[in-house]
């Protein structure tokens, strides 16, 4: 059985008025709403390097200091390549479900949950493991900074792939089609948001460093 | 409409108020009380909550005042005495003010702007919910003796772990990371309703001053809160994981609480001011017969505030010995502050000259709004001269000057605002008289008790300090303080008396008693469950003086106007130029924000106590929490 609210095209009462009652992109509320969302998020990591750069400078010439090595390059490239990589098959299960394209859909969220959850084991699973060995988050100011930093950021690539599996569910369950697919719109934007933010976390903790 | 026409209009009317009500309308139960996602009834607990956390704020300051009273009184004790300024600053700034002038715009943004609800009910609900939890969870730090005790900017290094090793600290990060859900919640709410709910017609250069000022208050909310979030997160690491941030020993510095304090803190104080800002704009009109002068300046003026408040943080640090270069920028945006904030006194200063003032209650406060906050602008514009600021640093000339600001431009605007708007929300009328007596209690007593503060910071009286030597010759200024103090404190209660009285025996108030301009009042008082029988379309900046059909509490739809009486639905428009543009099918009432708070709460104490098992825990029940809030349950909203 079909209701209104099902119609595309819904009635104002003004005699022979009808508006939309799907739509997506800027005009759904829920579009802003991970729009700002994403700007106060995009403040508080922008702070917090603020502050990496804010006690970096205040504490002279030797950074890192008390002896700790430059950050090496090649395993956070490697980490940078397959989390950008994920953005692709996210990107691609957006066109694909604004197509009403439920399998491309599912795919690219399978594919990019897969590409992001690599990305975090390899940061919990060897990329600290590797640094613990040589400093801790208490060791120093520059330790409290790489952990907290790196960590934040890990905790939003997590909350993307709850996201993810959300989305994910919601596919499975048929809730999308080409004209109703705001949470992938909005997850999809999350996630991109987040691999964003990575460029600026890989420019302040490892690349500065080498400058 | 003529009078032939009339019966015919009302019978349809009636059969849209029957569709509305059956479609909007909450049944009564505790399911509906926990899970009503109606701005009014969230607008109205805001409300009282504040008022409630208001009323707790100033029995705190009367117990301040009582032990300044005279020299070398050991009322409460110094300990008590850090506690209760702590929390008084606290309390009055995050569980008062803010949550106060959101309860307002909760209130009557979608009444003024013309919508059926706010753009995001269940996050209102939750955002109240959450307000609620996180003022219980700082006020439950009474109850083992260890409320905040450093200060309402609780500067490191002494809230660090070497020198208040106890939880009170604990209990002021937790708590503001806790409440700051709310208030990021709430700011996203206001800024997108205010772009896509405005009626048809409502173009950008029509919307209310005061839905301005709320809308400038959520902007500054989403960029300047992460910064308070961000430092309090990192003093907890430092705290209770031994992290360095602050620690000079370890390369971390002390200063860099105070920036990312202050890259909140000033804000906050615009957050607190452009809503109250923002009631006189709307008020003034009303009570002078006019439209008021420089609309377009004065809603430049606010957002300018906005924005330069953004740049002024340093000049709380003029004192900490920052480079000259630093100094000299941040002394001249203190000097600009005061163009955009002179340019709406002299706008409001206009209409009040232009028009024909009625000087009743709500005029009255307004009034003491603009006498006071002048004041309060002319020390800021002191505090900018860095060499008269560094003079007076940390003394009660500061305490003055931040009191003229806050009380000016918060507490009065929101008396004017009680006694404006209480009849739209109650339907009765406040007692005129009584609120006379109330103003001019609170306005003596403001002014008894805090302009003495003035001379004694001349003097040299440090703030914070729990007593002083007789020998120094305050004890006249800091009793007549005292006095003024509880002055104020009976101005205030005659409200409070007048807000309950009116409730039962005030006089009905009707649509709209003060013949005001925007839309609040072409819904009834009290407002109906759905707001307005039909989404009026608007021509101008005063629609209630602009559309005489629309005094008749309906507008037809030959006139404009939308009933919308197919499901749960409000009206959506584009965001510059407020043309239909959808139908939004709006969400139901949901237990969920509520339970999903109840979760929040369990791991702001799990953290509180370092029980890491039971943050875990905690944790999982909120996603479970969100997981429950967003499972569909075969009712059509965005997905």
């Amino acid at each position: 059985m079909t209701t209104t609210h099902d119609a595309l095209l819904g009635e104002t009462g003004i005699p022979g008025e009808l508006l939309p009652q799907r739509y997506d992109g800027p005009r759904a509320f829920g579009w802003w709403g991970m729009v700002w969302l994403i700007g106060t998020e995009a403040t508080l990591f922008a702070l917090l390097i603020a502050s990496y750069f804010y006690l970096r400078f205040r504490n002279g010439p030797i950074w890192p200091p008390d002896g700790i090595a430059t950050p090496e390059l090649a395993l956070p490239l490697i980490m940078t390549a397959i989390l950008w990589s994920s953005s692709i098959p996210v990107h691609m299960a957006h066109t694909g479900i604004r197509a009403g394209n439920v399998t491309r859909l599912k795919v690219g969220l399978a594919a990019g949950f897969v590409l992001g959850a690599t990305f975090l084991v390899m940061t919990l699973g060897v990329e600290w493991p590797e640094k613990l060995d040589e400093f801790g988050p208490t060791t120093n100011a520059y330790g409290s900074l790489f952990y907290t930093l790196t960590g934040f950021h890990g905790a939003h690539v997590l909350a993307g792939l709850m996201l993810s599996l959300w989305t994910q569910v919601r596919a499975w369950q048929g809730a999308f089609d080409e004209s109703r697919h705001l949470t992938v719109q909005n997850f999809t934007m999350y996630w991109h948001f987040v691999d964003v933010v990575w460029a600026f976390v890989l420019a302040t903790i490892y690349l500065t460093p080498h400058l | 409409m003529t009078t032939t026409a009339a019966p015919e209009a009302s019978a349809t009317t009636i059969s849209t108020v029957e569709r509305l009500e059956a479609v909007w309308a909450e049944p009564p139960g505790l399911g509906s009380w926990l899970g009503t996602v109606d701005h009014k009834r969230i607008g109205l607990r805001y409300f009282y909550t504040g008022m409630a956390f208001f009323v707790a704020g100033g029995i705190e300051s009367l117990l301040i005042r009582t032990q300044l009273a005279g020299p070398d009184l050991d009322v409460i004790g110094p300990e008590a005495f850090n506690q209760l300024f702590s929390m008084h600053g606290i309390t009055m700034m995050f569980l008062f003010a803010m949550p106060v002038l959101s309860g307002f715009g909760n209130y009557f943004v979608p009444l003024m702007i013309g919508a059926r609800d706010m753009a995001f009910p269940r996050l209102n609900a939750f955002g109240y919910w959450v307000l609620l939890a996180s003022g219980f969870f700082l006020y439950s730090s009474f109850l083992v003796g260890r409320a905040p005790n450093a200060g309402w900017f609780n500067y490191v290094p002494l809230s660090g772990e070497a020198f208040t090793p106890a939880i009170n600290i604990d209990y002021y990060a937790v708590g503001l990371i806790f409440l700051g859900i709310s208030s990021t919640g709430g700011a996203i709410n206001f800024i997108v309703t205010i772009l896509k709910l405005r009626a048809p017609g409502m173009i950008v250069s029509r919307i209310p001053i005061f839905v301005w000022g709320e809308l400038a208050m959520a902007l500054q909310i989403v960029f300047a809160l992460p910064a308070l979030t961000l430092v309090s997160v990192l003093l907890l690491l430092d705290r209770k994981f031994d992290f360095h941030f602050f620690d000079a020993d370890a390369g971390g510095d002390p200063l860099l609480w105070q920036h990312l304090f202050w890259v909140f803190g000033h804000p906050e104080v615009y957050i607190v001011a452009l809503p109250g800002f923002g009631i006189a704009s709307a008020i003034i009109p009303t009570w002078v017969r006019r439209p008021i002068v420089g609309y377009t300046y004065i809603v430049i003026g606010e957002l300018s505030v906005a924005l330069i408040g953004f740049g002024v943080w340093v000049h709380h640090m003029f004192a900490v010995g920052l480079p000259n270069i630093t100094l000299g920028f941040i002394s001249l945006a203190s000097f600009m502050v005061a163009i955009p904030s002179s340019i709406q006194v002299f706008a409001w200063l206009a209409t009040l000259v232009a028009g024909r003032p009625v000087l009743r209650t709500p005029l009255l406060f307004v009034l003491g709004f603009i006498f006071i906050f002048v004041i309060g602008g002319v020390t800021g514009v002191m505090f900018a001269a860095i060499p008269f600021d560094q003079g007076v640093h940390d003394s009660y000339f500061v305490v003055a000057h931040l009191h003229y600001v806050l009380v000016g431009s918060a507490v009065f605007p929101i008396f004017a605002a009680v006694y404006h708007w209480g009849p739209k929300i109650t339907g009765r009328l406040l007692d005129d008289r009584l609120g006379k007596v109330s103003f001019w209690l609170m306005f003596v007593g403001f002014n008894l008790a805090f302009f003495p503060q003035h001379l004694l910071g001349l003097f040299g009286m440090p703030r914070r300090v729990y007593t002083y030597d007789s020998d120094l010759g305050w004890g006249g200024y800091n009793m007549a303080s005292t006095i003024g103090a509880f002055m104020l404190a009976v101005g205030i209660l005659v409200t409070i008396v007048n807000w309950f009285r009116s409730r039962t025996r005030g006089a009905p108030a009707g649509n709209d008693p003060w013949r005001g301009e925007t839309l609040e009042w072409y819904a009834s008082s009290p407002p109906a469950h759905y707001n307005f029988v039909t989404i009026p379309t608007v021509h101008g900046r005063e629609p209630m003086w602009d559309q005489p059909e629309l005094a008749e509490g309906v507008q037809s739809p030959e006139d404009g106007g939308r009933p919308l009486t197919d499901g749960h639905v409000t009206l959506s428009t584009s965001m510059l130029d407020a043309r239909p543009q959808a139908i939004v099918h709006m969400p139901h009432a949901s237990v969920w924000p509520f339970l999903l708070t109840v979760a929040l709460l369990v791991l702001a104490f799990a953290v509180l106590l370092d029980n890491w098992a039971l943050t875990i825990a905690a944790l999982v029940a909120s996603v479970g929490g969100l997981v429950g809030w967003y499972w569909p349950r075969g009712q059509t909203q965005e997905t």
